[in-house]
């Protein structure tokens, strides 16, 4: 168990709480750049693809983990920062400004779209942002002059400076110092005035409203930032597959971008990199003890995404607080061995919440 | 100029009426409280000078400033804070958090300082910060600074909300049956922060509570409300001796004894 000693407010706002955090995660980011010597070209890029996606959910992580506000339209932004990066690159507009030119696109989309629907709260917004992805897919379908349409549209690797990025390794390098800049934004998002007005509107809007959030306004920067970040991701997801077509940004992203942030734990940035990893790694994971398994179970058709199903299952039942809840325990049981009471973390049941205020 | 003022407020909902034509002035630096049974329209009150309602008819002033057709965050950025009846905290943050959400009203930074951090910020949140130190250190909420609100027992929680409204800095708070749940020694604690918040911070306080002793401790000024409708205003003394209040409280036939 450790105790904080403050001194000073400076301590209070600083990034890392302890000295050993801030080594802890020195470390792991010289691991993560280090990955290239070890691991062979199909699994990095799969770690290229947990950082793409991690940015992505660190998004919606902001407005659905942190705002409360539910979204099943991201894919949406995702092909917004795609197409606004693919097009830009093949006018000749260098990548580095094409990369945050993808994110502010969707971040003005978002505005523009997000403006007279956020107003609407729970699953009736999860529905209407829905509406709004069908549209823009829709959009990049029939819109041929400029997208394409379904013919796809051919994207070259980006090129910073004299780099072009054409190798595994070049573009893993890039994405984990993008995941690492978003992460850095988020984080100082969270610890300052917008971020506390988020986590505000969350817990009890009719409070916020009477400290001064203006409910309108922080929900529009919400929606804003995690287009942004989601536009930024698809940016990279483009310039990593060489080739995008419409049909790559279906309800399906939607949906596994908010199961990523479910499952990784809502309110946590954690849990966005976190619900990244399992989305990717697991069923890697799954192929990879099928072939321990016997012969005529290995045969079996549709045995990975019944067993993946099954797992997301299972978290959702003996985790409710996502895969970063658990860390928190693990962590917790540790620091306080050999004192570790099981119900440290119960919530405590609230029969009678009243409506009145 | 008065410093707070309700000029013949009226609101009602469906046939019922609610308010009808309230009207009452609080000077600068007292404590106003109103009285009333159960549905007398005491928190209707409250909630339209927050804005959650709007008037039927009627204005409400805050030094000489129309408040009665802003929107309820620019209610409170004009120095209005309040508690609520219910607690409504932010319960996942801890008490240092919400205390320094109280503080958003003197926010100075837009999202893209923010996103930097920049050195602006930075003093931004230290100076939130011994703010809401300040506040700890009048209520003492010390040993609880790091919790999570969600953990702590009720009274602590009410005195929480209390803090962050007296975070804000504002220049009149709500307290909407700040004592109701809490044991004698927390309503005996209460009464002497609501004589510091007068005192020592110059804050206007408007009341509404139940606890008639504890009403006549600290009130400068008293309304009796009844259906929506003033019974009485003035001195504490005057208002809960005043024959229809006694009436409204104890029924007819309680004061034809009495008399």
């Amino acid at each position: 168990m450790r105790f904080l000693m403050r001194t000073a407010y400076q301590q209070d706002i600083r990034l890392f709480k302890y000295g050993s955090t801030l080594g802890w995660y020195v470390a792991l980011v010289a691991g993560c750049l280090l990955m290239p010597l070890i691991l062979d070209e199909y699994l990095l890029s799969q770690m290229t693809f947990i950082c793409m996606y991690a940015i992505a959910a660190v998004g919606l992580m902001l407005l659905t983990g942190y705002t409360g506000q539910v979204s099943m339209g991201h894919a949406a932004f995702f092909a917004i920062g795609s197409y606004t990066s693919a097009i830009l690159t093949s006018k000749g507009v260098p990548f580095l400004l094409a990369l945050p030119a993808a994110g502010v696109m969707a971040a003005l989309v978002g505005v523009v779209i997000g403006r007279p629907i956020l107003h609407l709260t729970g699953m009736y917004l999860a529905i209407a942002t829905m509406g709004f992805a069908f549209i823009v897919d829709e959009v990049l379908v029939r819109w041929e002059s400029l997208t394409r349409g379904n013919m796809g549209f051919y994207v070259d690797p980006p090129v910073i400076g004299p780099w072009v990025l054409d190798t595994e390794t070049r573009f893993y390098y890039l994405s984990l110092i993008v995941l690492i800049l978003t992460l850095f934004a988020a984080r100082n998002v969270l610890r300052s005035p917008t971020g506390r007005a988020m986590i505000a509107i969350r817990d009890s809007e009719v409070a916020a409203e009477a400290m001064g959030i203006n409910l309108a306004q922080f929900k529009t920067i919400a929606f804003a930032l995690s287009a942004f970040f989601t536009g930024i991701a698809g940016s990279l997801y483009a310039h990593k597959l060489f080739f995008i077509n419409p049909e790559s940004y279906t309800i399906f992203l939607s949906v596994e971008l908010l199961a990523m942030v479910i499952i990784g734990g809502l309110g946590s940035l954690h849990g966005a990199v976190f619900g990244a990893a399992f989305f990717i790694f697991l069923p890697q994971i799954i192929i990879m003890t099928k072939d321990y398994l016997p012969t005529y179970v290995q045969n079996q058709t549709g045995l990975e995404s019944a067993f993946f199903g099954l797992l997301i299952v299972l978290v959702m039942l003996f985790e409710p607080m996502g895969i970063y809840g658990r860390w928190l325990k693990t962590r917790f049981y540790f620091e306080m061995f050999p004192l570790y009471k099981k119900d440290s973390f119960k919530r405590e049941k609230k029969y009678q919440k009243a409506e009145r205020h | 100029m008065t410093f707070f003022k309700a000029q013949e407020i009226s609101i009602s909902f469906g046939g019922l009426k609610a308010l009808d034509r309230v009207s009452f002035e609080i000077g600068q630096g007292e404590i106003f409280s109103i009285i009333g049974p159960n549905g007398a329209g005491k928190t209707t009150i409250f909630n339209c000078i927050n804005r959650f309602y709007d008037l039927d008819q009627g204005m409400l002033l805050l030094e000489d400033r129309d408040i009665s057709n802003i929107k309820p965050h620019a209610v409170a950025e004009a120095g209005i804070a309040r508690t609520f009846q219910n607690i409504e905290l932010f319960k996942n943050a801890t008490v240092l958090e919400n205390l320094i959400l109280g503080r958003h009203r003197h926010r100075r930074s837009s999202v893209l300082t923010e996103i930097f951090f920049s050195k602006s910020v930075r003093r931004q949140e230290i100076e939130c910060r011994e703010k809401a130190e300040a506040v700890i250190d009048l209520l003492d909420l010390e040993a609880y600074r790091e919790q999570r609100v969600l953990n702590l027992p009720y009274g602590v929680q009410k005195t929480v909300e209390l803090g962050r409204a007296l975070a804000m800095d504002p220049k009149l708070l709500l307290l909407d049956e700040p004592s109701s749940g809490l044991n004698v020694e927390e309503t005996e604690d209460l009464s002497f922060w609501m004589s510091d918040i007068k005192e020592d911070l110059g804050i206007t306080i408007l009341l509404v509570e139940h606890n008639m002793h504890f009403v006549q401790q600290v009130s400068d000024h008293l309304m009796a409300l009844d259906f929506g409708q003033v019974l009485a205003q003035g001195p504490p003394a005057d208002v809960l001796n005043h024959p229809e209040v006694m009436q409204a409280y104890l029924g007819e036939e309680c004061v034809a004894a009495q008399g």
